[in-house]
């Protein structure tokens, strides 16, 4: 009965201990494996890596045209994410 | 609560709080409460050049509410015990 998913916390809840995706917040991404959760999505996931995405030269140029999107990434061994910051949590791909 | 429980095992712990305005400060975790309000000791802020004003700071108080990321002493945190205590709190959650 525990591996049936009837409510959607059910979803992350079979990703735990498995690798999966985050979306954040402020145009930022993180994978990671999850360890912990609660009700306000708050997380704790382990050997991180989080992506930024920064668009730049949006004032110069034409529109649509002159702007780039810079990605900076960071790593983290051991992570609390708040969960106001989460967008969506996504399980990882059974390819 | 489970995460509550987490932070009060990780006390007298060294961690790097990262908030929503991009300020990033390192200290010793002295005390945590419900809302995840972090009470932090000995603190650096990580950019000193960017934050100066914060040079004095020596321990400080954190709002639960403007903190993007915690990071763990990983050596502290017993992975296995967080996914079985996340299992049994989120069935508890599911017949309440």
């Amino acid at each position: 009965m525990e591996s049936t998913i009837q409510e959607p916390f059910d979803l992350i809840r079979l990703s735990l201990s498995e690798r999966v995706f985050v979306k954040l917040r402020g145009d930022r991404e993180l994978t990671g494996i999850l360890h912990a959760y609660d009700g306000h999505m708050n997380l704790i996931m382990s050997d991180v890596e989080e992506r930024i995405m920064l668009v730049e030269g949006i004032d110069v140029g034409p529109p649509g045209q002159g702007a780039t999107v810079k990605v900076a990434t960071r790593k983290m061994d051991m992570l609390f994410v708040r969960g106001d910051g989460v967008i969506l949590v996504s399980p990882p791909s059974r390819t | 609560m489970l995460i509550f429980s987490v932070f009060k095992t990780l006390t007298d712990q060294q961690v790097t709080v990262e908030l929503k305005n991009d300020l990033s400060i390192t200290g010793v975790l002295k005390s945590v409460d419900q809302f995840l309000n972090i009470r932090l000791d000995s603190i650096k802020v990580l950019d000193e050049a960017r934050h100066p004003h914060m040079m004095a700071v020596k321990n400080c108080f954190i709002r639960g509410s403007v903190v993007r990321y915690v990071q763990l002493p990983s050596e502290h945190v017993d992975t296995q015990l967080l996914e079985d205590a996340t299992r049994r709190e989120s069935l508890a959650a599911v017949k309440r």
